[in-house]
């Protein structure tokens, strides 16, 4: 028998699935964020890379196909039997974009979580949320210890479109971190009235 | 065993089909594949692993192959028919109504 797409089948519980992005610099607080809310500890999977993305690298005098492997981390939180959230944390090296394309598409969005001793961490995570227009916001991580700053301060400092949310938190707190993912999708519906278009592009086919 | 070895050296669905992290897969009929050369043991245990629902994520980490590898199988698996892939709701009208299921669901958290 032949199976039969989802769309046309009734009567039966399609179990629904949401994606958001956790991203950020080395060191933001990215898995303590996932491990805050999460009901399983953040596990890891992996994907490996093949000619396409390794091709951003220098591999003269390589004279063999080679493969990269990346980690990814992830959390989830069941809510019913047909609805679960997945918290993917972002691999750290900008260099692995066609992870961060594949991790976001068809996401939720995105929570660009922010150290403030080193902000410009999170700039390359911004400027990518931006280009492919991905709802997304900027969630402060406040390290105890860390210069306070406003979120206007922050907004400023990373130059951000007056539209995207920054919000403060802090990563440990389950609360807190239920905040910053409530604020992020509350942001996603605006976005998503406004420009009710499929947010983020197809992959390329292989 | 290098991992591409499961595929024969395949890193992409021969179909160009395309099974994202988070769509869901379930195992149709008869969990038991017939004897057949173009499928292997990692087929049947990936296929014995999806007898309920299963994101695949969840199936990759279990099983702890890595994901590109999983993706051709799963897409091996659904061309053979034993296999049922639930796309993620992505389209414009359902991402509105999974938005705010998922709202909802936060805040009652």
């Amino acid at each position: 028998m032949r199976y039969r797409h989802c769309d046309t089948v009734e009567a039966e519980v399609v179990p629904a699935t949401a994606k958001i992005l956790i991203a950020g610099g080395f060191g933001a607080g990215k898995t303590t964020l996932v491990g805050a809310i999460s009901e399983i500890r953040p596990l890891r999977t992996e994907e490996m890379l093949s000619d396409r993305g390794i091709a951003i690298d220098d591999t003269s005098g390589v004279d063999h196909k080679t493969t990269t492997t990346v980690a990814m981390d992830f959390g989830r939180i069941t809510f019913r039997a047909d609805l679960t959230l997945y918290l993917f944390g972002t691999p750290g090296q900008e260099r692995f974009w066609f992870i961060w394309d594949e991790l976001a598409y068809g996401a939720v969005g995105a929570v660009v979580l922010a150290d403030t001793r080193r902000l410009a961490d999170c700039f390359a995570a911004v400027d990518y949320f931006e280009h492919r227009a991905t709802p997304f916001l900027v969630a402060v991580n406040c390290f105890d210890g860390a210069p306070s700053y406003q979120p206007k301060d922050v907004r400023i400092a990373l130059d951000l479109d007056p539209d995207a949310p920054v919000v403060l938190c802090d990563a440990r707190q389950q609360q807190s971190v239920k905040k910053v993912l409530i604020a992020l999708v509350r942001h996603a519906i605006a976005k998503n009235g406004a420009s009710p278009r499929y947010q983020g592009r197809p992959l390329p086919a292989d | 065993m290098r991992p591409y070895a499961v595929t024969k050296g395949r890193t992409a669905p021969a179909s160009g089909s395309y099974v994202g992290l988070i769509d869901v897969v379930v195992s149709v009929g008869d969990p038991q594949l017939p004897a057949d050369p173009q499928l292997n043991r990692e087929h049947q245990r990936v296929l014995s692993h999806c007898r309920q629902p299963v994101a695949v994520v969840d199936l990759a980490s279990e099983i702890d192959l890595p994901v590109g590898v999983i993706r051709v199988l799963l897409s091996d698996l659904s061309e053979y028919g034993v296999l049922r892939v639930i796309t993620a709701q992505a389209g414009p009208a359902t991402r509105e109504h999974l938005l705010k299921d998922v709202l909802n669901a936060l805040q009652a958290l």
